[in-house]
């Protein structure tokens, strides 16, 4: 089973990349950018039989860090 | 007294602080493999360095804190023995969850190499002894992720508490409240951006880095 995992920063927390890249974008002439956030995809490969609950711990215990992060999981 | 510098792979400061610690205490440090499962017997003090554990993959210190010594490192800490971790080792103590926050990419995104002055917040903490209330100290700092995020409640418990040892005295990487260096609840952890063992002798340009090594040994040191 193939897992998506989407690292996102939390709501208020400085994105200093995600600015960086919003200055690019502005500097390539894009208009209308109102924001822009990085985050990070991980991609998880697991047995069938591998619990939510479990997949939830991974990211609590590694994948993210919840002091700054957020994550979602979607099964591919 | 007895210490322990932890090692892990792409560390790279662990020979400094191994240098800085033997010239204070006058004892080699054991120099501990992250892969070991305990320290030494009789360890007074555990110090992990600055470098790029896990060349900083996921996020700076996220790969080491999990490593087996830092289950060891955790549960001493937790006993009470002295934790101190510069640099790379600061955001190691904030993964393993020993210190609050997060360490994040620097404000201005570029590497800061470069040496920086600090206000002694806390002169009371066994790190801090000696040096005064308030004191501007000059020491070395050299990172890319030393940008020190927690929510403003757990700032104001940290400054409410007098758990913010350091700060910069001017601008250097978008650090929350321009924290520098936060210890535990017991005081018994410290961990700090800036480099203390590479300001230990006159040869380093000042030997303020070397007061941070002399009070431990004298608030902790058998």
């Amino acid at each position: 089973m193939k897992l998506r995992i989407f690292v996102t920063l939390k709501n208020g927390v400085l994105d200093p990349q995600g600015k960086a890249i919003h200055k690019a974008l502005d500097g390539l002439g894009f208009a209308g950018i109102n924001d822009v956030r990085a985050g990070k995809l991980i991609e998880l490969d697991v047995a069938d039989d591998t619990s939510d609950a479990s997949v939830d711990e991974m990211c609590r215990k590694l994948l993210a860090n919840t002091v700054i992060e957020n994550y979602r999981v979607e099964r591919a | 007294m007895k210490t322990a510098v932890i090692v892990f792979p792409g560390s790279n400061c662990d020979r400094d602080i191994a240098v800085a610690l033997e010239a204070v205490t006058g004892v080699k440090p054991a120099m501990v493999w992250h892969g070991e499962s305990d320290l030494p017997d009789g360890t007074g003090l555990v110090a992990l360095p600055g470098g790029f554990s896990y060349g900083d993959y996921l996020r700076s210190g996220a790969v080491a804190a999990r490593s087996p010594i830092m289950r060891a490192v955790v549960e001493a800490a937790e006993r009470g023995l002295p934790v101190l971790g510069i640099c790379n080792g600061f955001q190691v103590l904030t993964e393993a969850g020993l210190l609050p926050g997060a360490l994040m990419r620097n404000e201005g995104l570029n590497f800061v190499c470069r040496d920086v002055a600090l206000t002694v917040a806390n002169a009371q903490s066994a790190f801090t002894s000696r040096y005064g209330q308030g004191e501007t100290i000059t020491i070395p700092v050299a990172h890319h992720d030393g940008n020190y995020f927690a929510d403003a409640e757990t700032l104001d418990r940290l400054e409410g508490e007098g758990r913010v040892a350091f700060r910069y005295a001017g601008e250097v990487n978008g650090s929350a409240r321009k924290i520098a260096g936060v210890l535990n609840a017991a005081g018994n952890v410290l961990g700090m951006m800036p480099h203390p063992e590479r300001r230990i002798e006159a040869a380093h340009g000042g030997a303020d880095g070397r007061r941070l090594f002399e009070g431990l040994l004298e608030t902790v040191g058998a």
